[in-house]
């Protein structure tokens, strides 16, 4: 494997200093020994017997072998262990290249999916402190998300309010996309009541197997269509969050979607606009059009970014957008499907347009600015 | 062009790679079964840095469910998006078709012993059913000095 | 896209058209029982089999009829009367051909012998009671998708009838219906000069999305577009295309507007994972834009700007076809079904040609009915 880099240090002295906020870099362990010293000797001992179990049967790895080794980049595994486990590398061969000001991480790890409800939430907890120790309080430009055991919600808030507590670093409160039901329904509103409650955003993250098919028709497969297919899960929470009301119960709350790309947006806006309007009658709590909370509550990153083969119909997606959720920007690194900062995007986006996706859409969103800056935790 | 000796010829074994940085760019040199080639580490697509990527083989296939493997270890795939270059031509293969063409000059490689036809490669390909990509990677002449034992790229 | 031409030209009712969407109800269960052997008829009505009619368009619900397409009878479901139909929809309209479609619990049995019976006695109702009564009509053959050989049969034993079209399959499917074991329903389409539909329907027990069951039918509908995105990737990563290079694929209440987002995204995915899937040998935008055809309901472009950008984005105007989706209210005024101006010759393979080519319908119609 080769090893790891700095790239085109000669082409970050002549890059425009656009600020660059990063709404999607992924942290994580080597191992479930490196948890070793947040869990409780009980759940040490879980570790190492039963371990990871979560609705797929493999022992180790995804049943839809990746593009790549863990899905990542060739040239991001450091000297030791896996892409992303060092923030080293990610400073030399990432942060401090690209100049990152500030870099939301979204751990991957698959606490969510876990069946066993105790192991789960032990295993939540014990990420969200070795995420606090080894990440928020080494780096200033980092940020995190809360990792929690979702589907067991009671539990999850708990989680919650523990880590937020705990940390100011922490940013948002994670999910992966694929769940055991629709987001919307009303099983998972504790962990929006307790969002709000905190004053945090949710995000939902591209990522692995929940517990239901792949698609609706069943199993694909190859990874080119699990990949692909990944908008489909993303559409699925959109239209259940917003159909079931849960902007309409939690008007505080606010709905990133991570790594799913955004050029699938403006369709199924239109969609659910048009259908609520015959059949709005099922669905009285809505009082605004759909597409409308959206605009309001929601805001996607743009990796993976779409490449028409015309630019310019990129564009036309991005005045799609003006009637719907606000883009931020995101690198997804380490991961092969990365997005580079200086080169993912058409030259023809305008360059306002390129600085609220870059810089002040994510700050607001986050509240960057509002929030103390982790250093200052200590 | 200035000549640059980059490395002996042990250095780099038959399956092997050095990147190097020559006039400002930093370049793979490949030793392929014998034979050494050199190509900019750059990725067309988004700049990646192409030649850390896996080397590999190309997979065909005249129906789906077959699976034809050739040319095993001649191709470099980008360790950002995994996208396919032939080594010995810089070629992509993939996305025949394509708006705007990038192009890049291709140099043909002296080595001293009978060189591998970097044309007879591409119509190989061509007839296993692959179409060349509009998307090249730069290559540069790569010679061997066979008294110093030394692998010359000129750029 | 549109050839160079002055000016524009809008949609019109009266206008000459294909209805590549129009649903044919059974009006009661009995109405298959003449088609059905003695076992099956007995063991329906002993079973208490009330009903094979699927939930997709619950009947009490608005936008299950529109107000110019109501059943006329108290009791029947719409759809369920030819008469009704040529009043409300073949002559009023012009329709030069109507294809149906009969959606009737074949594709939510589990017990495949009963619905391998249970398709050829909705095939028969159809075309003895619909296709062989007005040369308009064209009808969908049903099969039952997991039994490969009965499939194949039925297929055979109805093609040579000018008046079947297409084979039709429920979007909501046991598997993605680029796996192979699908495959010689494909074969034998594609042999027969078939088109295979895929429509908004079906539920053999997979949840209604990705993520699960959802709460509501508004939601269960919108979702229809994501079951119709995975078959479609389904069928381009699998390779269909490239086996049966002749098959055309129609796409019948999918909607179109998350088509491009799809193309753009499969294209750059597949130009990294190329290898995971050798046999596809060109750019599967390409391959969708040659293979699909959609029909238009329902139209959810909210304006002709984003009109004009949709259907640019698409890059073809061979792909999509005129349907009323006939009864469903997707439309109020009969100028909404299609109400973007189109330069005349792009309108006219909207409206027409793009349905005659793909369905082959200058075959000649045979009015005897041949069982």
């Amino acid at each position: 494997m080769a090893k790891a880099s700095v790239q085109r240090s000669a082409r970050v002295a002549s890059r425009p200093k656009t600020a660059i906020i990063d709404c999607d870099i992924h942290n994580i362990i080597n191992g479930l020994p490196d948890l070793f010293p947040y869990l409780s000797a009980r759940w040490r001992r879980h570790a190492e017997t039963i371990g990871m179990r979560g609705p797929a049967a493999l022992a180790e790895g995804l049943t839809y072998p990746r593009n790549s080794a863990f899905a990542s980049r060739a040239d991001s595994w450091p000297e030791r262990g896996r892409p992303g486990s060092s923030l080293e590398l990610m400073r030399h061969q990432h942060l401090d290249p690209l100049g990152i000001e500030v870099g939301v991480l979204n751990c991957l790890f698959p606490v969510g999916p876990q069946l066993d409800h105790g192991w789960a939430a032990a295993l939540a907890q014990a990420m969200n402190d070795w995420q606090v120790v080894e990440w928020l309080e080494k780096e200033p430009r980092l940020r995190a998300s809360i990792l929690i055991p979702y589907e067991y919600p009671d539990l999850a808030v708990h989680e919650i309010r523990r880590a937020a507590r705990a940390h100011h670093g922490f940013v948002q409160i994670l999910f992966l996309a694929r769940t055991r039901e629709p987001l919307g329904r009303p099983h998972y509103w504790p962990i929006y009541e307790a969002a709000s409650e905190v004053g945090l955003p949710v995000g939902l993250h591209f990522g692995l197997l929940g517990g239901n098919a792949v698609t609706s028709c069943g199993w694909p497969s190859f990874y080119l269509e699990e990949h692909t297919g990944m908008a489909q899960a993303f559409q699925a929470q959109v239209a259940s969050m917003v159909l079931e009301g849960v902007f309409e119960r939690f008007p505080q709350l606010t709905v990133a979607l991570v790594e799913g790309g955004f050029a699938w947006a403006p369709s199924l806006m239109w969609r659910m606009d048009q259908h609520w309007k015959r059949l709005g009658e099922e669905t009285p709590h809505l009082r605004h059009a759909p597409s409308e909370y959206m605009k309001k509550h929601m805001a996607l990153t743009t990796q993976p970014m779409e490449e028409p083969a015309n630019p310019t119909h990129l564009l036309d997606v991005l005045d799609m957008l003006k009637d719907g959720p606000r883009l931020m920007f995101a690198t997804d690194y380490p991961h092969w499907d990365f997005d580079a900062p200086d080169r993912a995007f058409p030259s023809q986006v305008p360059e306002d347009v390129r600085r609220q996706i870059f810089a002040s859409n994510p700050r607001r969103f986050y509240k960057l600015d509002a929030r103390p800056s982790p250093a200052q935790d200590v | 062009m200035a000549k640059h000796a980059v490395a002996a010829v042990d250095e780099i074994p038959p399956g092997g790679r050095k990147i190097v940085d020559l006039e400002g760019r930093s370049i793979g040199v490949f030793n392929v079964a014998g034979e050494f080639y050199a190509i900019r580490n750059t990725c067309p697509h988004q700049g990646g840095p192409l030649c850390g990527g896996v080397l590999t083989g190309f997979v065909i296939s005249d129906e789906p469910g077959r699976y034809q493997y050739l040319r095993r270890g001649e191709v470099v795939r980008c360790p950002w998006h995994g996208w396919e270059f032939d080594i010995k031509t810089g070629m992509s293969w993939v996305d025949p078709k394509r708006i705007r063409v990038k192009r890049y000059p291709v140099t043909l490689q002296e080595v001293t012993s009978d060189p591998p036809d970097a044309a007879v490669n591409s119509r190989e390909l061509r007839e296993a059913g692959l179409t060349e990509g509009p998307y090249r990677a730069e290559t540069y002449p790569v010679s061997v000095d066979v008294v110093k034992h030394l692998v010359i790229v000129e750029v | 896209m549109p050839e160079p031409a002055c000016g524009t030209l809008r949609y019109q009712r009266g206008m000459p058209v294909v209805d590549a969407d129009v649903h044919v109800a059974i009006p009661r269960i009995a109405a298959l029982y003449p088609y059905l052997s003695e076992h099956w008829h007995d063991t329906l009505i002993e079973s208490g089999v009330a009903s094979l009619e699927v939930n997709t368009y619950p009947r009490g619900c608005d936008f299950s009829a529109r107000p110019d397409a109501r059943p006329e009878s108290p009791g029947l479901p719409p759809g369920s009367s030819l008469e009704v139909v040529q009043r409300q929809l073949l002559d009023p309209w012009n329709v030069e051909v109507a294809v149906a479609l009969c959606d009737y619990g074949t594709h939510i049995l589990h017990n495949e012998d009963l619905a391998v019976a249970v398709a050829r006695a909705v095939n028969d109702f159809l075309a003895d009671q619909w296709l062989s009564k007005d040369t308009r009509m064209r009808g969908s053959i049903s099969v039952c998708t997991e039994r490969a050989g009965p499939a194949v049969a039925e297929i055979e034993r109805l093609a040579r009838r000018p008046e079947f079209v297409q084979v039709a399959l429920p979007v909501r499917s046991q598997h993605p219906y680029g796996k192979r074991l699908y495959w010689p329903i494909y074969e034998a389409a594609e042999r027969r000069g078939l088109a295979v539909a895929i429509y908004a329907g079906g539920g053999i027990g997979n949840p209604i999305t990705p993520v699960g069951w959802p709460s509501y039918y508004l939601e269960d509908y919108v979702s229809f577009a994501q079951a119709f995105q995975s078959q479609l990737l389904s069928l381009v990563t699998e390779g269909v295309f490239v086996k049966y290079p002749k098959l055309k694929v129609v796409f019948v209440d999918s909607g179109f507007t998350w088509i491009p987002p799809l193309m753009w995204r499969l294209d750059k995915n597949w130009k990294g994972t190329r290898r995971e899937v050798p046999w596809i040998d060109r750019l599967p935008s390409d391959m969708i834009r040659e293979h699909l055809r959609v029909t238009i309901q329902p139209l959810d472009l909210p304006n002709a700007e984003r009109a004009e950008q949709v259907l640019e984005h698409l890059g073809s105007d061979e792909m999509l076809l005129f349907g009323t989706d006939y009864p469903h209210w997707q439309f109020d005024d009969p100028a909404e079904a299609w109400p973007y101006p189109l330069a005349p010759a792009s309108l006219d393979r909207l409206l027409r040609s793009n349905a005659v080519v793909t369905y082959d319908l200058d075959r000649q119609v045979t009015m005897a009915p041949d069982r």
